[in-house]
């Protein structure tokens, strides 16, 4: 158990290239981060860079007191689960789950104890003696979670161990995940590229793009008030609309503001509302509908009960509170 | 697979005819004649001919030289295998490890397999010749008389390092394709399960590693008995003292030089069967059993 503290951790690689900058994060003892972003935005890096698979070359990284800038991986105490769940081929699961201890020199009746304890928790005991390649992928992803519950580490570090599973799947795992962290109470930096995943697990979101963080903060701090246009643009499904103010002059609060952010979900139908929309598509999700089509031009989407009458156009309003504001230079949150 | 149906008969059998003709004549033709002529004796001149059945072979059993031979080949053998497979794996783990430039130094790497075997031989010839060779003059400096035409052990060492120079950039290729088959996160995975470098090579690239070390072995084998004949007769003729007469050279040597067509038959039956035996294992094994 342990708490971790990125202070100014940034890295370049040898060529010049800035991967990350600048990034300053305080993670609580048993606190579930999730770093989220799109492919590219550095969040692999971070992630690598705490278990100390990638160097650091600006700042500090540490994990409970010790800055562990220069600490080989294996002695930062630190679990960590692979996307593609890295599970030794050639041993079986059992063995798999062994390796880490034996390596630590654990005494046999202790490993023993807590392989039987981590195959109970996550319902593998009976593959214990298989080999991975004769297992599902759910299976596999329970092994190399068992395999970083054994080591019992102060931090659990993981890196989109979703994605390789099917949809259904992923949900399973995600809502045990959630489940196993709350149990275990284990510091937890999660990454992904999916915001439903990152709103689900996370105690607190770190949102990065291109490096940088955009917003730390709880799943609806995020969501209710995006920092940046980029942000509002990543979390929220449909994604928020942004529009420049003059595409609706009529709408209250639409001054001295460059950029306009409604989440689709936030609008209603008002005949006296300031939001004239021009449908172009309609898209049919079952339980809601979108609607999407021009504000003044721009592309705009709103959501709709699927069984709303729908003509050529649409007259909506905006709660105050629902609208956000952004700079349209630099993109930040205006309030 | 895909099937052809042809209409007229005798069309596939035209196309086939090259390649059997090819596999009839170079080698199932001349594969029947030493069969043959291992159960078969020469008076010394060469004229007559006898059937003696198993003859050939019981002399050889009892031939102190033969077996001898086969010593002197298990030794060269293991040897060259060891020497070749291990250098080339040491030379890949290295290449695995580099960032950059590794194509350059792949590709340098593989220049000695273009090496005609002969060549590779008059090559380490030449730097171990005692007379005019830089080895023997570093060696003996350092206090050590290299001398390979008049010391067994000398001689042998001499040919077990040209033989694996030549095999090292073949093995090297296969091993460094091997290593990069091997996903990075495994070894990044051990690394956080606390295992050093040392520890990970040993429980985790090597073990992933074995169906191409496997197959290498069984190339090898084959390569060290068989391939290494132009070596042998270009630096030792297989002196000094029969120190470095393998199997094959002495079917060569007992046939063409000793002209006893017999044993020399019956020499190259058992070297036959030794390369069945060995094919065998490697169809039975090397993509079954060694998988993971």
């Amino acid at each position: 158990m342990a708490s971790i503290t990125l202070d100014n951790v940034g890295k370049v690689y040898p060529g010049g290239t800035r991967a990350i900058g600048d990034v300053n994060m305080d993670i609580a003892d048993g606190e579930f981060i999730v770093l989220v972003g799109p492919s590219g935005c550095g969040k692999s890096t971070l992630l690598r860079m705490v278990a100390g698979l990638e160097s650091i070359t600006d700042g500090t990284v540490k994990i409970g007191d010790r800055v562990v800038n220069e600490v080989e991986p294996a002695d930062r105490d630190i679990a960590m689960v692979f996307q593609n769940y890295a599970l030794y081929p050639h041993m079986t699961v059992r063995q798999n789950l062994e390796y880490g201890l034996k390596n630590r020199r654990t005494p046999r009746d202790e490993i023993a104890r807590r392989v039987e304890e981590a195959a109970g928790i996550l319902q593998i005991g009976q593959y214990l003696d298989r080999k991975p390649r004769a297992l599902s992928g759910g299976q596999r992803q329970r092994v190399a979670m068992g395999r970083a519950i054994v080591r019992e580490p102060a931090a659990f570090l993981f890196d989109e161990p979703l994605s390789n599973l099917d949809a259904k799947l992923r949900v399973t795992m995600r809502l045990e995940i959630k489940d196993l962290q709350r149990r275990l109470r284990t510091t937890s930096l999660y990454v992904t590229h999916d915001q439903l995943e990152a709103m689900t697990l996370a105690d607190r979101l770190v949102v990065l793009n291109m490096g940088r963080v955009e917003q730390i903060g709880t799943p609806l701090e995020v969501y209710r008030k995006p920092a940046s246009t980029f942000v509002a643009g990543f979390i929220g499904s449909p994604a928020m609309n942004l529009i420049s103010s003059r595409a609706v002059p009529h709408l209250p609060g639409s001054a001295h503001a460059g950029l306009l952010g409604i989440r689709p979900e936030d609008l209603v139908v008002d005949p006296a509302g300031a939001i004239e929309l021009k449908i172009t598509a309609v898209e049919e999700l079952g339980a809601q509908r979108l609607v999407h089509g021009l504000v003044g031009g721009e592309d705009f989407t709103v959501t709709m009960p699927s069984d709303a009458a729908l003509g050529d156009s649409l007259t909506l309003s905006v709660p105050a509170q629902a609208l956000h504001r952004f700079d349209k230079e630099s993109g930040l949150r205006l309030d | 697979m895909k099937r052809t149906i042809f209409r007229n008969q005798l069309l596939p059998w035209l196309l086939l005819a090259p390649q059997l003709a090819i596999t009839f004549i170079f080698f199932l033709w001349p594969a029947a004649q030493a069969v043959w002529q291992s159960f078969l004796r020469e008076d010394a001149f060469g004229i007559n001919s006898t059937f003696v059945w198993f003859e050939n072979y019981r002399r050889l059993w009892g031939s102190a030289e033969y077996l001898n031979s086969m010593k002197v080949t298990l030794i060269f053998a293991v040897s060259v295998t060891v020497l070749s497979m291990g250098v080339a794996l040491l030379m890949a783990v290295a290449v695995d490890r580099m960032l950059r430039s590794t194509r350059i130094y792949t590709t340098l790497l593989v220049w000695p397999y273009a090496v005609a075997p002969a060549v590779a031989g008059i090559l380490w010839w030449f730097i171990f010749n005692p007379t005019v060779g830089i080895m023997p003059y570093v060696l003996g400096q350092m206090g050590i008389r290299w001398n390979h035409i008049s010391n067994p052990d000398q001689a042998m060492t001499l040919v077990v390092i040209a033989s694996a120079w030549k095999q090292i950039s073949y093995n090297f290729l296969f091993f460094v394709a091997g290593l990069q088959a091997i996903p990075a996160s495994l070894r990044e995975a051990a690394a956080i399960d606390g295992a050093g470098p040392i520890k990970r090579f040993f429980t985790i690239t090597f073990p992933l590693l074995s169906p191409t070390t496997f197959f290498l072995l069984v190339v090898n084998i084959v390569y060290s008995m068989f391939e290494t004949f132009a070596v042998i007769d270009s630096t030792t003729e297989g002196g000094p003292a029969q120190a470095t007469n393998i199997m094959v050279y002495k079917v060569y040597f007992d046939g063409f030089i000793g002209q006893n067509m017999g044993s020399s038959g019956a020499q190259s039956v058992i070297l036959m069967l030794i390369v069945i035996a060995l094919t065998v294992i490697q169809f039975r094994y090397v993509e079954k059993k060694v998988e993971y």
